[in-house]
């Protein structure tokens, strides 16, 4: 299948210099702004809707629909979220590092459309690369009158401030981003509201996109949405990056269409599991997603639909891929070690339970398991995701207490065996069988 | 009367313009703070305090929010160890293992010299260059446990002013992320992001 890339086009094509504002404009850059301020608000969100675009941050929620709700107060903001902070995601960063004006052209873009006349980039402070690029993309675009006063010779002015996080995984959640971006703790907020679109930065209008899906919106407009909606699956319209991590003999972002399997994926695209071991899980959708077996789910097609059928999600897009030698009761407390590191600690079923979760199943990986602690976990479990259910019932404000709860359900539904093993033998079963070699 | 540096306080002005309403600031004022003196100290939170008008405790209160921010003296370089997930799957706790004992430095602590600070932490998105590793918040990514020993040797005996990323990825890293790199001439000067309306970014050569 050969999909043309869309966001990775520029940045393979000219390695050398894709983050130059010469190498962008030199390349049809800063093209589709300009059309943009002779469009209508309406215009360019029915171009949006049309184009089928899905955020790609995570939730997959309607580009267009998402613009269709800004509620009609102003001045109206809008913040890009570059948190990216999801284990196994790396994507954001190359689109950051590689190729800065694609997203500020779809920033600009974003802006007219909703009226906005100043925007915000927010990125992990574990970034300052990507930052710096972007602030000298920032700079550039400034010098030329792209940005500030009067941007392309309008009278239409968009300030653009970069704003570095400091490291906290929640300001990915979008409620949580915003009160950041105010100077507030990291804290997601009570819904509703529900969307930012009516009450978000300083309880104005604000639109949140991610790096990626802003950085499409050049190509949709230069393309058309007809055009946008014919490349990929028609569920799930565009390109998509993927990251894949873990143990493939090639690891890396991935332009692809939606609608290939995991098969091809992991086996053609990814080059196979490295030293030709056995594939034991997949984790579809970064640290979040419910893992998948290669029993059930390798010849499944990779689209949202397909994943959420299958239990799980596409998320991020970020798959973390684990050989036959990995122990499944650590690789489960190391992501809910995560969680339980990230929780903001506002909600008591997430910050006690993932805190317990991730002591029980250390417990149970250092030999000191009892009969008992799969039923435990899944108890803890039960009362930050009501019913274990995907997606879940939430007892929380945000996803992130749900999400430890994703680990837990792979244990109990594919390695429930290996679990009772660590408890029987007093130890981790693969750590023993190699100790004895 | 404050306490901070005449660039510093310019460039917290400069900062503080480039939002709707002052306390939006905060963050960007903390990592002044920190640079300023190395790191956050209970006098830097209240400058901080007093520039966007909020109490010392709102401060604080925003401060202990963020890992980023250390409220201890950190070293002269931070070593931060990725042990999530995909890293963990590569061999990152040997690497981390590799850094405390070529530095003699525990993870959570500072040497008594104050050259070392070690860290794990979680994910930094280099999951495709695993196992990954920064030197105040620059990047290498592919690194072995040898060759997070070698690193930690070299800092010690080259004391470079200015942490570069490519540089260190060359000495002692491996699989990238990704691969069309441009070598990068910017590093870190200090155990805080290098980013330039911080001020923090230095040069090779010409810091």
């Amino acid at each position: 299948m050969t999909t043309p890339l869309v966001v990775t086009k520029r940045m393979t094509e000219f390695p050398a210099d894709s983050h130059s504002i010469d190498r962008y404009e030199a390349t049809g850059g800063y093209e589709q702004a300009p059309r943009a301020l002779g469009m209508t608000r309406d215009e360019l969100v029915e171009e949006i809707k049309a184009s089928g675009l899905l955020g790609r941050g995570g939730a997959a929620f309607p580009a267009g629909l998402k613009w269709g709700f800004l509620a009609p107060a102003r001045p109206s903001f809008l913040v890009v979220n570059a948190d990216e902070s999801e284990p196994g995601t790396f994507k954001d960063r190359q689109l950051l590092e590689r190729d800065p004006h694609q997203m500020l052209e779809g920033v600009i873009i974003t802006a007219i459309a909703n009226e906005v006349h100043h925007a915000f980039i927010y990125i992990r402070g574990e970034y300052p690369k990507p930052a710096r690029r972007v602030q000298t993309a920032v700079d550039e675009a400034y010098a030329r009158g792209y940005l500030g006063a009067g941007i392309f010779g309008s009278d239409y002015e968009l300030e653009v401030t970069v704003h570095l996080g400091a490291g906290a995984y929640i300001c990915g959640e979008e409620t949580a981003l915003i009160n950041s971006l105010e100077g507030l703790r990291g804290e997601p907020r009570l819904k509703p509201p529900y969307f930012p679109a009516a009450k978000g930065l300083y309880m104005q209008p604000t639109i949140v996109n991610n790096v990626e899906t802003v950085s499409n919106l050049p190509h949709i407009l230069a393309m058309g949405a007809e055009a946008y909606t014919q490349l990929g699956h028609p569920d799930d319209t565009g390109t998509f990056l993927i990251s894949v991590s873990g143990h493939v003999k090639k690891p890396g972002n991935y332009e692809l269409p939606h609608g290939i399997t995991w098969r091809q994926l992991i086996f053609d695209i990814a080059g196979g599991i490295a030293g030709d071991r056995e594939l034991k899980a997949i984790i579809p959708g970064g640290a979040s997603a419910p893992w998948f077996v290669p029993e059930i789910h390798l010849d499944d097609r990779i689209t949202k639909d397909v994943c959420a059928e299958a239990g799980s999600m596409l998320g991020s897009g970020a798959v973390i891929v684990m050989d036959e030698t990995t122990c499944m009761v650590r690789a489960a407390e190391r992501l809910v070690r995560f969680f339980a590191h990230e929780s903001c600690g506002q909600c008591t079923p997430c910050r006690e339970g993932t805190t317990w979760m991730e002591m029980i199943l250390r417990r149970i990986e250092d030999g000191q398991g009892r009969a008992i602690d799969l039923d435990l976990l899944l108890d803890v479990s039960d009362n930050i995701s009501v019913g274990l259910a995907w997606p879940p019932k939430m007892t929380t404000i945000c996803p992130l207490g749900p999400s430890a709860v994703s680990p837990i359900l792979a244990l109990r539904d594919y390695f429930r065996d290996e679990v009772q093993a660590h408890v029987e033998l007093g130890g981790c079963p693969l750590k023993l069988a190699r100790a004895s070699v | 009367m404050s306490q901070w540096s005449e660039a510093t306080q310019e460039r917290a002005g400069q900062i503080m313009a480039r939002y709707p309403q002052k306390r939006s600031a905060v963050m960007p004022l903390l990592y002044l703070a920190m640079a300023e003196e190395g790191h956050l100290s209970d006098e830097g939170m209240e400058e901080v305090g007093r520039w966007v008008g909020i109490t010392p405790a709102q401060v604080q209160a925003v401060a202990t929010f963020y890992t980023m921010y250390k409220r201890r003296p950190t070293g002269k370089y931070l070593i931060s160890c990725c042990t999530s997930i995909s890293c963990m799957l590569l061999g990152a706790d040997d690497v981390l293992h590799g850094v405390e004992d070529e530095s003699g430095v525990p993870h959570g602590e500072t040497d008594p010299d104050g050259l070392f600070s070690v860290e794990h932490v979680e994910c930094l998105g280099a999951c495709g260059g695993a196992p990954a590793v920064q030197v105040n918040y620059e990047l290498i990514e592919g690194v072995t446990p040898d060759k997070a020993r070698e690193l930690v040797r070299w800092l010690g005996n080259a004391r470079p002013e200015v942490v570069n990323g490519d540089e260190m990825q060359e000495l002692f890293g491996g699989v990238r992320s990704f691969d069309w790199a441009i070598r990068e001439e910017d590093g870190a000067v200090g155990p805080y992001p290098a980013f330039q309306p911080l001020g923090t970014v230095g040069s090779e050569g010409g810091a």
